[in-house]
């Protein structure tokens, strides 16, 4: 097993301010063991694969409650692993970025155990706001699986946000990192969404790419990360005071994807047989 | 205190009737199990508690505390005999209890009660509804008997009641719920999941009940409280720490293999346990009695495997 380990993803994981128990688990179950093994694979896909830059990682905070708010790119979890990667390999001390991981990965088998071992709860109200409670660093997509759902030639534009997650900030008073996730598209260049498919494996989709399979190009990515945002309130406040709130967000987001747009299509060139600009 | 605890010859009844000696109160049982080597300062009554005579220990005996154990928690073929014991033996614990003024009743339920889904959250709260209902419909006795506990709090508001929703417990005494699961040399797994179990050592869940029933009849301890020990354990640990070796299976192929090759009997509905976690936030409780277990998860296990 110690082979398949990365002697610095371990020093890194050692170093995560996370209590684990000397079983190796924290208090939801995530594994220290599983976490080395993870990351060890994520760091070769972050570093030579993918090519991740990570650009304003110093808004991250050290400590403390926040959550991570950013769009969906790529047709799968991409955008998230990726993420997850760059809070562990660039911040210092390392983060585990915590995401929500969709209901479906709870009922199949093996995503189930391996969702749960690596810190991404089954996406409830009640996780997100327990681990914000516990000082984590909450990863949220608001975009949900419409998100992930992007065609290639969709893939700079954002879908409507849901609102919960600024409830969840207020009520936990978190400073919310709004973050945007650049190349997902190029990178899985999704034409269609065979979606009756992956019923059949209790997916909500299986995206079929250009080339046909849906495994990734190894093609740069980039997190960009905004200056933290901290909105008052206390979570109950009409629809349309959130929606406010939550448009300031998507627009920051929003501002992010535009920003780094230029430099992204510097290092990649669209797929010009999609069409894509 | 005058405690009376029911199901008293039961390995948990024994271990409270030993905490609470410990503790100097006075111990009362029913069972209708015998419990031949009990200790001589337990007075006790070899009844059955849904008979009359069951009535005359509440009537001559006059008890502080009640500590409801009398239920059963195995799966029984006999459906109308659980709900007999369980939501039958309930009532009329609760119904003597008002009757003879005593001052408080502790009903021991099982952390089981909240249900195993993909969708639940971990850490229940006391608030949460009793998934299990629907998920593993043979524990609706278990879950019928608990609320109608519950009840109590407004019926008869002058009996302090406390729920207890205990997790699963494990000790040198290798009984229980998931000392039967983890009897055998080899443990049935779901091929693909790994839910986090919470264990706690029996002794720490005997003192639980009792503290509690301290607590309510010398305090005002009152409600429904979540009770657990450590931190939980995914269940490929637990086995491992018991010392056992875990046989993960396809879904599909349990309900065919249990009861057989030496593997555990249980009902098809208790796969959902062994797919997804149930975990309680014991918070409340720790707050409102001080309560802290002594024995962590590894003490606890090494405490099974080397009894």
């Amino acid at each position: 097993m110690s082979l398949l380990i990365d002697d610095d993803v371990a020093a890194r994981v050692a170093r995560l301010e996370i209590p684990f128990s000397a079983q190796g688990y924290d208090k939801y179950g995530t594994s220290k063991r599983h976490l080395e093994v993870f990351f060890t694979i994520v760091k070769r896909l972050y570093r030579s694969y993918f090519r991740v830059e990570a650009l304003g990682i110093e808004h991250v905070p050290p400590r403390g409650r926040a959550m991570i708010v950013g769009n969906h790119s790529g047709g799968y979890a991409i955008d998230g692993l990726l993420t997850v990667g760059a809070t562990f390999l660039e911040l210092e001390p390392p983060r585990l970025c915590q995401g929500m991981a969709e209901k479906f990965l709870s009922a199949l088998p093996v995503s189930s155990s391996w969702t749960a071992k690596l810190g991404h709860l089954t996406g409830l109200p009640e996780h997100a706001q327990q681990l914000l409670n516990d000082d984590r660093l909450l990863m949220v997509f608001p975009e949900g699986a419409r998100g992930t759902a992007k065609l290639y030639k969709e893939r700079w534009s954002l879908v409507r946000f849901g609102t919960g997650f600024v409830r969840l900030a207020l009520q936990t008073k978190s400073p919310i990192i709004p973050m945007a996730f650049i190349g997902g598209g190029d990178v899985l260049p999704t034409v269609m969404n065979l979606e009756k498919l992956g019923r059949l494996f209790g997916v909500p989709y299986i995206p079929l790419t250009a080339y046909g399979l849906p495994l990734p190009l190894p093609r740069p990515c980039s997190v960009h990360f905004g200056s933290p945002m901290v909105f008052s309130g206390t979570g109950r406040e009409d629809d349309e005071t959130i929606e406010k709130m939550v448009d300031e967000v998507r627009n920051e987001v929003r501002a992010l994807l535009d920003g780094g747009r230029k430099r992204h299509e510097k290092r990649v060139r669209p797929l010009f047989f999609l069409g894509g600009q | 205190m005058r405690l009376l605890i029911t199901g008293i010859s039961s390995n948990l009844g024994r271990l409270v009737a030993k905490v609470a000696l410990e503790q100097r109160h006075t111990v009362i049982g029913i069972d209708r199990r015998p419990w031949p080597d009990a200790p001589k300062a337990i007075e006790m009554h070899a009844v059955d508690l849904t008979k009359r005579a069951a009535e005359d220990v509440f009537r001559t005996r006059r008890p502080d505390a009640v500590v409801h154990l009398a239920t059963v928690t195995h799966f029984s073929p006999d459906a109308e005999e659980r709900y007999r014991i369980n939501l039958g033996g309930t009532r009329i614990v609760f119904e003597y209890a008002e009757r003879y003024e005593v001052q408080s009743c502790v009903f021991v339920g099982r952390h089981t009660f909240y249900g195993a889904a993909p969708d639940a959250p971990l850490y229940h709260k006391e608030t949460d509804p009793p998934l299990a209902v629907a998920t593993f419909p043979e524990l609706a006795d278990l879950v019928a008997a608990d609320l109608f506990a519950a009840s109590a709090l407004w019926r008869t508001p002058k009996l302090k009641t406390v729920i207890l929703r205990i997790c699963y417990m494990l000790g040198s005494s290798r009984k229980g719920t998931l000392a039967s699961f983890l009897e055998g040399r080899r443990v049935p797994m779901v091929f693909g999941f790994d839910p986090l179990f919470q264990v706690m050592h029996e002794e720490d869940g005997a003192r639980a009940i009792v503290l509690a029933a301290s607590a309510s009849t010398g305090g005002d301890l009152k409600g429904v409280f979540n009770v657990a020990g450590p931190l939980p354990l995914p269940l490929s640990s637990v086995v491992k720490l018991a010392g056992r070796t875990a046989l993960p299976l396809p879904e599909a192929a349990l309900p065919l293999v249990f009861g057989r090759f030496g593997l555990p009997r249980l009902p098809a509905q208790s796969i959902e346990h062994l797919k997804h976690p149930v975990v309680v936030d014991d918070a409340a409780f720790r707050a409102a009695t001080g309560f802290r277990h002594t024995w962590d998860e590894t003490e606890t296990l090494t405490a099974f495997r080397y009894a």
